[in-house]
């Protein structure tokens, strides 16, 4: 069968190679383009948030491309990301296509559905479960060398001598990962990538501002939807830290690991789960403050419900802890050059404020 | 002198005031409602809240400034959920309400933020009584006696919505005033749905409903739907949406579409409502799949025009008289 499953970030690389290890043939959409971002905004309800509409249209690239079954997550609600796969069956039917599409529900509100629904995937190719769980396992693993590199490679973007060379190195990293195939290679790319970003020219003495960013995971996680901000901002010698990596949202999502410390740090503000990411959005903007970052860029999709309810509560987290908040709505019409202007000025008021501190601490 | 709590007229107010003003009226508190929309009452909810925000939650903050130097307290409850299914809840701006307020206002009376959430069982809505009426230093059995009462009000008002009143005309005809009737010959039947905020506040809306009934239409809303009906229409949908007035608009289309012939589907939603987006195309999807009801959705906000909204209205009316080749 011919498996296809949402574009983001970087982590097609590692489904890819599940399929594939699970006896299917991947159907990797083509990297979201203003293409299909036409595409789903011409098919979704018009204030449907972005996400929903840039996986629509990924969806409908995919089928061009021979896709016969969507793989994707659900979710609880309140946020709308849980009924995306409903409403995109019922638009794809729609449309006249048959291609059905499989939504992972969390294993804790239905186990059995959850069990069936691999079972539906692994069975007609003969996989066995023990097999499902080693490969499971070692997309895993695939995934977070995936998260790791990434995270590496902001670290050293600011830091860079050759404007732009860091970008080429890390894509040259992710062909290194998208080629690994066993575990040991996979550990084995982990290691040259790691030196490889690490023998970047870099100019340590260079003193860079520290943003944290915080905000819905897709357009947080996938850079056509935020415009390439992390890479924006690391060249112009900003450090950024991003709240959330597909790896450990998995984790924390399947059981492994609490967002306790965040949602503690949140607690003042807001002691109620209020769906997506809007509690993580305050409680790691308090986080960051405390640890003396220099600000905070909040992502969002034009009309998510739970970025719009922390922002008001974001601008109090500014008024406890001094640290400025810019708040940024991301939509079909949102232009790189505006963008541009907004980050520019946020990074020059953070650059200003920074040195007016210094001098009373002189 | 007694104390006096503010209720607001926005949100949940059309759904669940009978209930509260009867509650807190037994305890021996002065209800006090926010005046009914006004130009001012929105400019102040603009100043006041988010940009980002929808108009409803904007009317919101609108209505709690109105109440903000009229009483002692202001009733903001944190509704979680308000019945045993258990994967429903209510928009995210349901439930970051009070903290939404309490960060973007000041100047505020305190505020009454207790949490609603009646999933967990039966005794549910008691306890949160409980907790409100010994806040008043009330004793148990005026708690009951006002909790029995309260009860006893919303089954009223259920009953009235049940025999095809707006909640506008429900809530009237509670307190005693007359309601307008509107003459029988009306030959078009309109479900006119949305959640109940944006479809009876007729200021935000420029007074839909009265503007169909001019035009000789009868005008049908999810709340005239009995809560027994519409939860039965729960299985027609592959998976329960999480917002307890998207289920409602839902349903009630479902109902409509299926039960009842409506001649058309106009569903009013608020500019950049999140879950209106996923409820708008799920209607317009099953009335097209059923029978190509037709359908036509309208969008408010701050600044609706009247003579815009009446445009369509009478463009859609036509369509639809000579459709059906009425004259």
């Amino acid at each position: 069968m011919k498996i296809t499953f949402p574009y983001m970030g970087t982590s097609h690389i590692a489904f890819k190679m599940l399929v594939k290890d699970l006896g299917h043939e991947p159907v990797v959409p083509p990297k979201p383009s203003k293409r299909t971002l036409t595409y789903g905004t011409q098919y979704s309800p018009e204030f449907a948030c972005l996400p929903f509409k840039i996986l629509l249209g990924s969806y409908l690239e995919a089928i061009e491309k021979g896709a016969e079954l969507v793989i994707t997550s659900g979710g609880a609600g309140p946020c709308r990301a849980g009924y995306y796969g409903v409403l995109h069956q019922k638009i794809l039917q729609d449309l006249g296509y048959d291609t059905k599409i499989m939504v992972m529900e969390s294993p804790y509100r239905n186990i059995f559905d959850f069990l069936g629904k691999i079972k539906a995937v692994i069975g007609p190719s003969g996989v066995s479960w023990w097999t499902f769980i080693k490969m499971f396992k070692k997309a895993w693993e695939k995934l977070k060398v995936l998260d790791e590199t990434e995270f590496l490679s902001h670290q050293i973007r600011p830091f860079e001598v050759n404007k732009g060379e860091t970008t080429k190195v890390f894509n040259k990293c992710l062909e290194i990962i998208d080629e690994a195939y066993t575990l040991a290679e996979i550990l084995e790319a982990r290691e040259i990538t790691g030196k490889m970003l690490n023998n970047i020219p870099q100019d340590r003495n260079r003193r860079v501002l520290k943003v944290g960013i915080v905000g819905e995971i897709y357009v947080v996680l996938e850079p056509f939807a935020n415009h390439d901000i992390e890479t924006t901002l690391g060249e112009m010698g900003v450090l950024t830290h991003r709240s959330i990596y597909l790896s450990d949202w998995t984790r924390e999502n399947t059981g492994y690991e609490s967002t306790e410390s965040v949602i503690k740090a949140a607690s003042p503000y807001i002691d109620e789960l209020f769906g997506g990411h809007g509690i993580c959005s305050v409680g790691h903007s308090v986080l960051y403050a405390k640890k003396g970052f220099d600000g905070v860029v909040q992502l969002a999709p034009f009309s998510c419900i739970p970025e719009i309810v922390a922002k008001p509560i974001l601008a109090k987290v500014t008024e406890d802890h001094g640290i400025p908040v810019l708040t940024i709505f991301l939509d079909e019409q949102t232009g790189k050059a505006g963008l541009q202007t907004r980050l520019e000025a946020f990074v020059d008021l953070l650059a200003q404020k920074r040195s007016r501190l210094e001098e009373i601490a002189i | 002198m007694s104390i006096k709590i503010g209720i607001p007229r926005a949100l949940a107010y059309y759904a669940y005031f009978p209930f509260w003003k009867e509650f807190f009226q037994e305890l021996g508190l002065e209800v006090i409602v926010s005046q009914a929309t006004t130009k001012q009452i929105l400019d102040n909810g603009v100043k006041e809240s988010v940009t980002d925000a929808c108009v409803p939650i904007k009317l919101f903050h609108g209505h709690v400034y109105d109440l903000k130097d009229k009483v002692d307290y202001i009733f903001v409850p944190r509704i979680v959920s308000v019945n045993k299914e258990k994967t429903v809840t209510f928009c995210p701006k349901f439930l970051g309400l009070p903290n939404m307020i309490k960060s973007s206002m000041t100047g505020l009376p305190p505020l009454l933020d207790t949490r609603i959430d009646l999933k967990k069982g039966k005794g549910e809505l008691f306890k949160v009584c409980y907790r409100l009426g010994r806040k008043f230093h009330a004793t148990l059995f005026t708690i009951i006696k006002a909790y029995l009462r309260g009860r006893k009000a919303q089954a009223r008002y259920q009953r009235l919505l049940n025999k095809q009143y707006t909640p506008v005309e429900a809530l009237n005809l509670m307190e005693g005033k007359e309601t307008p009737s509107f003459d029988s010959k009306q030959e078009l039947i309109f479900a006119v749905l949305g959640f109940p905020y944006t479809v009876y506040d007729k200021f935000v809306n420029v007074d839909i409903i009265n503007k169909l009934r001019k035009l000789g239409i009868k005008v049908l809303t999810a709340e005239m739907v009995p809560p027994k009906i519409l939860l039965q229409q729960a299985k027609k949908v592959p998976k329960n949406l999480f917002w307890n007035f998207g289920n409602q608009v839902v349903r009630a289309a479902l109902y409509y579409l299926d039960n009842f012939k409506v001649d058309g589907i106009i569903h009013v939603t608020a500019f950049g409502c999140g879950p209106d987006a996923m409820v708008d195309k799920m209607i317009e999807l099953e009335a097209k799949q059923r029978g190509k009801v037709p359908f036509m959705s309208v969008t408010i906000d701050e600044h609706t025009g009247e003579a815009g909204l009446m445009t369509r209205l009478e463009a859609f009316v036509d369509m639809l008289v000579l459709r059906r080749g009425l004259s």
